[in-house]
């Protein structure tokens, strides 16, 4: 069931396809120095490009446990690496108390063993699994926790170890596969970055976007796939607060499938627009007259090239 | 260096072509490090494996690899990009290059007068000129301020300079003000964190903590230990007018932007007049006068027009995200008069203020007794900020201060009065 790890850009390419993830070749080439060499991959890119999806495709084609981090601001060691189980601590006092045990050492080693630890995301990366091998650990928009937590990671991420102070350091047997996504809402530290591939996920071109949507949203008609892709590439030329996604394309085109259309219109386009802008001030900028003149040029292009 | 220790590993199984790769990656390396690039030894390590791992065979795998190294953020890429076409088409051009920068191989060699790369030139250019001047003239001159202010300054005097206006200061005044602000600290309310550090004052019980303890006495008792949320300052961003209408002011406003980015973690600086600048990186230099010289390097439209809007717009659309998350504070500093009469300010100003969490506008022109929010730019701003303040002498600066230390009303509560005279 686990997959080897690929041996060559053009087999990291595959395995990606086979997950049914559309990846440009850099993208390719930097995941697959990160497989090889054993580093986390960091990935940036604005909100809806993907990069979260690398992290799951990666876990399915190889056959890997998926972990997912996501960050929030304030995360800590007890919601990210471990925690102890302390109503069963307690009971286990109580109990050896009732038994009359007094040896003081002995009920440390009791209450603080592996049975009273809670296992977060990080610790369950870090545990070897027999049948499918070293985990994929997915930690998910790094830049919403705060600088301590990152400071922290440093050592998981360089020695793939963590330290509990009653038990002792836990180090892996085989180092997960380290997926870090980072949306830029702040500048990671360069200590983290140093560790890592970094790579810059941008909007997909006209071309690739096309085969993103045959993949993920088979159900449209060519001519209907050919005018969203053309739409949303002249949308991300506007001045607009935030750009959309390829994930809004595919929520846009989805909706269009259930809503049987099989070509664009402005009526259509002014009802659905919310599926691809998320702020009312870029709705309120697009819709009506620009949106018919964008989809004017659209269809006049399309027409133009065939 | 870098070549020994790659290449001493398995050094019997190299061709000579590939240790001529190693050399020609370390040049690279090193090109880019002088063109600005963090790039340390192990980065060059990195690299050769890289390389091995990915094979010569494809141009294109070549470049995202060593971009995979090379790179760390995303603004770095046209730097790599432009050295990566330049040193793969000719690598003979950065050989020649780097006989004349490599400072280890000639000690006190002038910088080189006609370098082939632009860039390059320009990564180290203004850095030598700075440093020489700054270790020259200014350091002096900066000392000699310090003493005089110890000894001249008494009671009397600070008083009456502290109510006095920055754009009625004589030069000695002004070097004094200065270095008052270089005092400042700046204590923004708190703001409470979802992390939790003891505390005997019983908010929460700590169990980790007591299990702990509990078990020092053996489990008979079990003594209780207390925790509560830990606190941080919110990130704190100034946006400051350098327009011509503005000039005194924003000169002196400098040394108190650095005094608070050098006290505090999380402070992002932003210029603006007719284009938007970032000079936080900038503020962090240690000395104000080393950092004064990089910022009007580079803001390019001092004493210019302003366009506030413009600014605006380009820093909702780059910046905003970026910086204003976690609970933002915000320092807008201008006077709201505005070239393009307030066009496009309004739409700007209220998303400013859906993105932050508190938004202060202090403006110099409410020094006038008979102030009127009446001119255009003042009127589009005034609607969206929490609070209006006056910022036109160590005073002011000082009330600023205490306003930001107070718990945060409700929102636009500092405006209202001026609202109603709208």
């Amino acid at each position: 069931m686990t997959q080897p790890i690929p041996q060559s850009v053009e087999a990291t390419l595959e395995l990606l396809a086979k997950g049914n993830y559309v990846a440009d070749r850099s993208l390719a080439t930097a995941l697959y120095l990160a497989l090889k060499m054993g580093r986390p991959l960091f990935l940036e890119g604005e909100a809806g490009t993907g990069k979260t999806e690398i992290g799951k495709v990666l876990a399915e084609t190889l056959g890997r446990k998926l972990i997912r981090l996501q960050c929030y601001e304030g995360l800590d060691v007890s919601s990210a690496v471990y925690e102890w189980n302390y109503s069963a601590q307690m009971i286990e006092i109580r109990i050896a108390e009732a038994a009359g045990s007094r040896d003081r050492s002995e009920m440390e080693q009791g209450v603080f063993s592996e049975r009273f630890l809670i296992k977060r995301p990080i610790l369950q990366a870090l545990e070897p699994d027999p049948i499918r091998g070293a985990p994929v650990l997915l930690i998910d928009e790094l830049d919403r926790t705060d600088e301590p937590f990152e400071a922290f990671l440093l050592e998981i991420l360089s020695d793939f170890q963590v330290t509990i102070p009653e038990i002792g350091t836990v180090k892996a047997k085989e180092p997960p596969i380290v997926v870090i996504t980072s949306n830029r809402t702040r500048e990671i530290h360069d200590a983290i970055k140093r560790r890592c591939f970094y790579f810059w996920v941008d909007y997909p071109d006209a071309k690739r976007e096309m085969e993103i949507l045959k993949v993920r949203a088979p159900g449209a008609a060519e001519g209907l796939a050919k005018q969203v892709v053309a739409f949303v590439q002249k949308l991300r030329g506007e001045d607009l607060f935030k750009l959309p996604g390829v994930a809004e394309t595919i929520d846009w085109t989805n909706a269009l499938i259930q809503l049987d259309k099989l070509d664009l219109d402005p009526q259509t386009i002014n009802s659905t627009l919310g599926i691809l802008l998320k702020y009312q001030d870029d709705i309120e900028k697009i819709q009506g007259s620009e949106a018919a003149r964008l989809l004017q040029q659209v269809k006049t292009d399309l027409a133009a090239g065939g | 260096m870098a070549v020994i220790t790659t290449t001493g590993g398995n050094g019997a199984d190299h061709s000579p072509a590939e240790s001529k790769l190693v050399v020609n990656l370390m040049h690279f390396a090193r090109a880019l490090r002088v063109a600005g690039l963090p790039i340390g030894p192990g980065k060059v390590l990195d690299a050769v494996n890289a390389i091995r791992a990915v094979g010569v065979g494809n141009r294109g795998d070549f470049y995202w690899a060593l971009h995979a190294v090379f790179v760390n953020r995303h603004d770095q890429h046209e730097v790599f990009d432009q050295a990566f076409h330049i040193f793969w088409r000719d690598p003979k051009i950065l050989e020649r290059l780097m006989g004349m920068s490599m400072p280890d191989l000639e000690p006190g060699s002038a910088p080189p007068e006609e370098p082939p790369m632009r860039r390059v030139q320009d990564a180290f250019r203004p850095d030598s000129e700075e440093k020489s001047e700054g270790e020259g003239g200014d350091k002096g001159e900066k000392d000699e301020e310090e003493t005089e202010y110890d000894s001249v300054m008494t009671a009397s005097s600070r008083e009456l300079l502290h109510g006095m206006d920055f754009d009625e200061m004589s030069a000695e005044e002004v070097a004094r003000a200065k270095a008052a602000i270089a005092r400042m600290r700046l204590p923004i309310q708190l703001v409470k964190m979802r992390r939790f550090r003891p505390d005997p004052r019983r908010a929460r019980i700590d169990m980790r903590a007591t299990l702990r303890s509990a078990l020092r006495s053996g489990g008979a008792t079990i003594p209780l230990k207390w925790k509560r949320r830990s606190q941080r300052p919110p990130p704190l961003v100034i946006l400051c007018d350098i327009s011509g209408s503005m000039s005194r002011y924003s000169r002196m406003l400098l040394h108190f932007m650095h005094a608070v980015s050098n006290d505090r973690s999380r402070v992002h600086v932003f210029l603006f007049g007719t284009r938007l600048t970032n000079i936080t990186r900038h503020l962090r230099e240690r000395d104000i006068d080393l950092a004064l010289a990089k910022v009007s390097e580079a803001a390019e439209d001092w004493s210019g027009g302003t366009r506030i809007g413009a600014a605006l717009h380009e820093f909702n659309t780059h910046w905003g995200r970026r910086v204003l998350g976690q609970g933002a504070v915000m320092l807008l500093i201008s006077d709201g008069l505005d070239r393009d009469a307030g066009r496009g300010l309004e739409i700007e100003m209220e998303r400013l203020h859906k993105s932050c969490r508190r938004l202060i506008w202090l403006n110099p022109l409410l020094r006038f007794e008979g102030f009127q929010p009446k001119s255009q730019g003042i009127q589009a701003i005034l609607p969206h900020v929490d609070e209006f303040r006056p910022v036109h002498n160590l005073e002011s600066l000082d009330q600023l201060i205490a306003a930001l230390n107070r718990p945060a009303g409700r929102r636009l509560e500092g405006a209202s009065e001026w609202l109603k005279m709208m």
